[in-house]
């Protein structure tokens, strides 16, 4: 009997088997006659071998192989564990110091630092937009002291720093490379990552400066800067996290990112970088989010989604080219406020399918991620998650366990096709430049969202502690709260280095970013010759704003 | 009979904060229950949304702020607002914002705080409840 004659067997078995099924939602008052990922996809009762396609080699590979839709590496965790990298920083620098001491000792193996939005929207600590968010949501850098001090303790070529930074992702860049060069540190023993994605900014994150084809000539900048000169650097952390919690579909998460990714490649392309000059050190950084199955497809997809896209768009002749390395969080946006420990569970649950998926780096949030910044036994807890999966649970000992499942391999399938009709529904309107100007990918997120929580309000979709198994609860309390004197302890910081710093140096150092960013040439070395006089992010980014301008994208929802 | 006057409201983005999400789906959730929304978008100064409130002569201002940096911005808003003699405009807050820092802020004038896990139609029926007064 050959192949076809047994899946003619199969199917006709499996017609008679959902005929009786169907008897069952009959029977069943409560049965779900219809089910959908959390993405919208729907979800049969069962998935068989008719629900497989494609061929091991060609669709699945081994691990460390081309279409490396089973792993980029090929033992994987069996090597080495994923990274955990939890994103910490509030505050001070010294505040901020502590907490990544505090999870060094406590067994996280690698940084990742969330800067204060003037940071991260290059305002120093004293310009009046910087107003009440002084170290709210992540650590305030002015200066290159500010740098030092968060990394008291902290030697640079043992660690690796994930740094969470986007318009001035250049001047961060500078200080990494100068506080290693004051520490006798060769470049080329730096590791890391400087997140660099400009696009997510216009689409959903928020904290853009410059218009986009001026941010997009940094990104290239940066991208040139890292091959040259920090080898185990990648230049870029091209994410879908944010857009997914802005409301978005997996398909769409990996879409987005994808296409940001092309313009990525394409720009960095025009400036002279060829697609294997950045190809090794492009990384990823995507969501984890509920739906345990829809992730963990989610990730073998966009592997195989991007080994293609390498080899075959862009003709990636480099195989490291071909790998696509990415960092998850699990999703913020699945907690609750509502009997935050729950959060606990949600966060294990997303980190498991993350892990399943095969991500290099991962960070689990804290349970009272919805109320604040997490406090040390929540940041605690959300670390040991982690650790419980990789040393409790088994799923480490072999690559990709889930491979071979009827149901995850139709999801990986499907979640991939859903990405190719996006992308070339963006190659359409003319690559995402244009797309983001028409507000196209804007929309997409926000009718997701709002489909979302109308499903929500209906009682389409349970929340547990929201929308079902409500309980009375007093407030919460043992929340962190940072101080409303972080601005006056900067300001002072401030007003001492200004005073203390050679003012005739830092000039000349800002008319020279000047005069490069109004040319073509690569921004890095000016800015990281600013950095090393002790001029400041927003003296930096002041100038960089009086020769690009500033953005000016219209809301589109 | 009269025809029914409809709400306009100013949806504002104060300070820094570029998380959006709750902020676009209220105004659309307002809008399909037939209110006029103007939605500012980010980087709202409370200078910006006290002259936005002025000249779109809205009914209701939602501020939603999710930075940490209510404290610090909205009695600035108010008092914007007050010296314009706009006080009577129904002014609304949503994000992170702690329990303890809920009193203090409805005493200098926001009405109500609505914050994670808040449904549409909650809003919907307080503002149409709390307008006249």
């Amino acid at each position: 009997m050959c192949v076809d004659d047994k899946l003619e067997n199969l199917a006709a078995a499996l017609r008679k088997w959902e005929e009786e099924a169907r008897k069952q939602l009959v029977k069943d008052p409560g049965a779900k006659s219809a089910a959908e990922t959390l993405s919208g996809m729907p979800v049969k009762e069962l998935y068989t071998p008719l629900d497989m396609s494609g061929d091991y080699a060609e669709s699945l590979g081994f691990p460390g192989s081309y279409p490396f839709t089973r792993g980029v590496q090929q033992i994987m965790y069996r090597s080495r564990l994923w990274t955990m990298r939890q994103y910490a920083g509030f505050g001070s620098a010294e505040d901020t110091n502590r907490r990544f001491r505090y999870l060094l000792e406590q067994g996280q193996t690698g940084l990742s630092l969330a800067f204060d939005l003037p940071t991260q929207i290059g305002y120093d600590s004293d310009d009046p937009m910087a107003l009440g968010e002084v170290g709210k949501v992540g650590v305030a850098i002015d200066s290159i002291g500010d740098m030092k001090a968060l990394f008291e303790q902290i030697p640079l070529d043992q660690v690796s720093t994930s740094m969470t930074i986007n318009s001035p992702a250049a001047v961060l860049t500078a200080m990494y490379v100068v506080l290693a060069e004051q520490g006798g540190i060769s470049l080329d023993k730096l590791r890391g990552t400087i997140q660099n994605d400009p696009l997510k900014e216009y689409i959903a994150r928020g904290t853009y400066i410059f218009p986009v084809d001026h941010s997009l000539r940094l990104t290239s900048d940066i991208l040139g800067y890292c091959a040259r000169s920090l080898p185990q650097f990648n230049g870029i952390s091209i994410s879908g996290y944010h857009m997914r919690e802005a409301g978005c579909t997996a398909a769409q998460e990996l879409a987005f990112t994808m296409a940001n990714a092309i313009t990525y490649v394409e720009t960095a392309g025009k400036a002279g970088l060829s697609v294997d000059d950045i190809g090794p050190r492009l990384s990823f950084f995507f969501s984890s989010h509920q739906d345990f199955f829809e992730e963990a497809a989610k990730f073998r997809a966009a592997r195989r989604i991007w080994a293609h896209l390498m080899k075959e768009r862009f003709q990636a002749k480099n195989p490291r080219s071909w790998m696509l390395r990415y960092h998850v969080q699990t999703a913020g946006c699945s907690l609750t406020a509502q009997q935050p420990l729950l959060n606990i569970l949600r966060t294990g649950y997303e980190a498991l399918s993350a892990v399943l998926g095969g991500c290099q780096s991962l960070h689990t949030n804290s349970y009272d991620e919805a109320l604040a910044l997490p406090t040390e036994p929540a940041a605690q807890i959300a670390l040991r998650t982690q650790q419980i999966i990789a040393h409790e649970t088994g799923v480490t000992d072999t690559v990709d366990p889930l491979a071979g499942s009827y149901y995850v391999e139709n999801l990986t399938d499907r979640i991939e096709a859903g990405v190719q009709d996006y992308i070339r529904k963006i190659d359409a309107l003319g690559g995402m430049v244009k797309a983001i100007a028409a507000g196209y990918v804007q929309k997409e997120i926000s009718n997701s969202a709002y489909a979302y929580q109308k499903s929500l309000e209906e009682d389409r979709r349970v929340t547990v502690g929201l929308n079902k198994y409500r309980i009375e609860e007093p407030p919460p309390t043992g929340l962190l709260r940072i101080g409303e004197n972080i601005e006056e302890v900067q300001a002072a910081k401030l007003k001492k280095l200004r005073a203390e710093r050679s003012s005739g140096a830092v000039s000349a150092a800002l008319d020279k970013v000047k005069q490069v960013a109004a040319s073509e040439a690569n921004l890095m070395p000016a800015i990281i010759d600013a950095v090393r006089v002790e001029a400041t992010v927003g003296e930096i980014c002041t100038v960089l704003r009086e020769v690009f301008g500033e953005y000016s994208g219209a809301n589109y929802y | 009979m009269e025809a029914k006057k409809v709400i306009r409201v100013l949806l504002a983005k104060p300070g820094l904060d570029g998380h959006d999400r709750g902020a676009k789906v209220i105004a659309r959730a307002l809008s399909d229950a037939g209110m006029e929304v103007i939605y500012t978008g980010l980087r709202q100064t409370p200078e910006m949304i006290v002259a936005a409130a002025e000249q779109e002569d809205v009914d209701v201002l939602m501020m939603s702020i999710l930075s940490g940096a209510h404290n610090a911005i909205f009695p600035r808003v108010l008092e914007g607002l007050k010296n314009k003699g706009l006080d009577d405009i129904l002014v609304l807050g949503g994000g992170i914002i702690p329990e303890e820092d809920i009193p203090p802020l409805k005493a200098i004038g926001i009405r109500e705080i609505f914050g994670p896990g808040t449904e549409t139609g909650e809003i919907i029926a307080y503002v149409k409840a709390n307008l006249s007064a």
